[in-house]
């Protein structure tokens, strides 16, 4: 089981990115992914998280209580749910936008320059599907092939080509960074 | 009868139980909401009106609640099914009409996402304390149906089950849904429209002249004629007779009303739905309903690991009350627990049932959240080592609670 928090800000596709990988893992991963999505009565624009549990069995209790992966697209997504990472976590983060703290426990980080990719590939706003693609090289949450077929269905059709061409460009800077971790010879 | 498959969306999505709901409501028939949008149901009318009106289907955003309720029994009467949605002080102000609804017979359904109360209470986050309300909220005497859905998937499908029995009943039907299961977002599977089964309108059929609105049939429900089709219709909320006009004898009132809650009681095993897990052996039977009963699970699979005998009994629906399976389990269950997002509901109707055979202990919750399911297994463990009888409900003390109410707990954001 897995329990993930995505954090940003409203408009960044906070809430896409865990339908996304709900989507992927539950529909054409044959897993069972339950996403819940929190906001206050302030509700859009502020800040902006999603949570998502992926089980191979039915998921019974909704929310995070320990989150194994955070997701973080904002500094204030990062220092709220920060906390809630446990100490065997994995941290995923926008490096331009997130400067974190020395990770508590074991805490495993992975920088990326997500906006950054997402505005050379043409559109800011899919720097959540970079950063998508990132976790899914980097995590064992969902396949690549799944996360595949579920970005098209969750982004408008004249959208899909960028939307692929962001997860692919994510998902191989994320290769590319296990293999430098595993030889940093190379 | 089979759906139409014109309003079917069949497919496998990822919605979350509000949308569900609404596409629900596409399947079974609904051609007419009415209501006035209110977190966190607001999804539910959204995905009712991204696609109801390509088939012919309306949404009409009333002035408020009342005349939403209102247009959605006029609707109803010109002969097309037809839902409100709501949440909160939304279904309040609905209270009124309700009564109206079943005092007319009017099949219709209403859908609530709870949301945390009293007032305004906390829009966005989750409660469970509308249940009495769905009961007895209206004036005067009358039974309903309502169900209290755990998934997406049961959102889309018990909402096609409420506009069934509402039918075949000719009662309003509560869905008691709450802002975790309405904001929750799983994998829903939307049939083909020739697996959905479809509950028929009862038209009346015969001679016009001879056609009286509120006879009933052999099963206690009359049939229905539609508003404007050279029926003599007559409608009105005081007492009637078999035409429809006003009468005001205690002889009528009582064969009146009495056919009103006989025609839900005396059909009530058609009615109640269980889902019934472990409970022959059981020492400990927890009976919950909604998204506590799907956390629940998660408290009994602990306490089983502590060795403890527990099953459970899931409440579907919740009205009209499982009054008999309840004291048939209190013959051998040594106590009940009821985990429910208010400080004691349906744990009264337990207790009612159980009529003191058993201990009862209530594990409550303030809303705004759902019940940490360690707490659940603490209070299954509690009642398993509990020998000596307890007379009425046990309040049993949350993690949360003794938190806040005994110290140590800080203000977070």
């Amino acid at each position: 089981m897995a329990e993930i928090r995505f954090a940003g800000y409203g408009g960044q596709g906070i809430i896409r990115s865990g339908i996304i990988v709900g989507k992927a893992a539950s529909i054409y991963d044959n897993k069972h992914g339950t996403m819940s999505q929190s906001f206050g009565p302030e509700a859009r624009g502020g800040a902006c998280s999603s949570q998502l549990v992926v089980s191979d069995s039915k998921v019974l209790y909704p929310y995070i209580t320990v989150a194994d992966i955070l997701v973080a697209m904002s500094q204030a997504g990062y220092d709220k749910f920060e906390a809630e990472l446990g100490d065997d976590g994995l941290l995923i983060f926008d490096e331009d936008l997130v400067e974190p703290k020395s990770p508590h426990g074991n805490i495993k980080t992975f920088a990326i320059p997500a906006t950054r990719f997402a505005e050379q590939l043409g559109k800011k706003i899919v720097a959540n599907v970079v950063i998508l693609g990132f976790f899914t090289a980097i995590t064992d949450v969902v396949s690549y092939e799944a996360m595949k077929k579920a970005i098209p269905d969750s982004v408008p059709e004249k959208a899909i080509d960028l939307n692929m061409k962001a997860f692919e460009h994510g998902y191989n800077f994320g290769l590319e960074l296990l293999k430098k971790q595993k030889d940093p010879q190379k | 009868m089979k759906a139409n498959p014109k309003h079917v969306l069949t497919g496998v999505y990822y919605i979350d139980g509000d949308v569900a709901s609404g596409y629900g409501a596409m399947a079974a028939g609904c051609r007419f909401i009415a209501g006035y949008p209110i977190t966190p149901s607001t999804e539910a009318f959204e995905a009712f009106c991204r696609w109801g009106p390509q088939v012919g289907a309306m949404f009409i955003q009333m002035e408020d609640e009342l005349g939403s309720i209102s247009a959605v029994v006029g609707a109803v009467w010109s002969g097309i099914k037809s839902m409100t949605i709501t949440s909160g002080p939304g279904y309040s102000l609905m209270m009124e009409t309700i009564g109206y609804g079943a005092m007319l017979e009017t099949p219709f359904v209403l859908l609530n996402i709870q949301r945390g109360g009293p007032s305004t209470g906390v829009p966005t986050k989750t409660g469970q304390a509308d249940m009495m309300q769905s009961r007895w909220g209206s004036h005067g005497d009358y039974e309903l149906i309502a169900f209290a859905p755990e998934s997406p998937q049961e959102m889309f499908d018990y909402t096609i089950r409420a506009f069934n029995l509402a039918e075949k009943y000719r009662c309003p039907v509560m869905i008691m849904s709450d802002e975790c299961v309405g904001h929750m977002t799983e994998k829903v599977v939307i049939p083909e429209a020739d697996k959905i089964d479809i509950e028929p309108r009862r038209f009346y059929t015969g001679p016009p002249e001879q056609y009286l609105p509120f006879k009933p049939d052999p099963d206690l429900v009359p049939k229905m004629a539609k508003a404007g089709d050279g029926f003599k219709l007559y409608i009105t909320g005081l007492l009637h007779d078999e035409k429809g006009h006003p009468v005001s004898n205690e002889e009528y009132s009582m064969k009146y009303v009495k056919r009103l809650v006989d025609k839900i009681r005396l059909n009530k095993d058609k009615i109640i739905e269980l889902k019934e897990e472990n409970t022959e052996d059981a020492d400990i039977v927890v009976v919950s309903y909604g998204i506590s009963s799907r956390v629940a699970v998660k408290g009994v699979e602990i306490a089983r690991q502590r060795g403890i005998k527990v099953g459970a009994l899931r409440l579907v629906t919740v009205w009209p009350f499982p009054d008999e399976k309840i004291a048939e389990l209190a013959k051998k269950t040594k106590a009940f627990v009821v985990p429910e997002i208010n400080y004691g509901q349906v744990v009264f109707d337990v207790a009612r049932c159980v009529h003191g055979q058993s201990n009862i202990v209530l594990v409550p919750h303030g809303g705004a959240g759902v019940h940490n399911p360690a707490d659940i297994a603490d209070a299954i463990e509690y009642a398993a080592k509990t020998d000596k009888q307890i007379e009425g409900v046990v309040e049993f003390k949350t993690r949360l609670e003794k938190l806040v109410f005994e110290g140590g707990f800080k203000l977070k954001e």
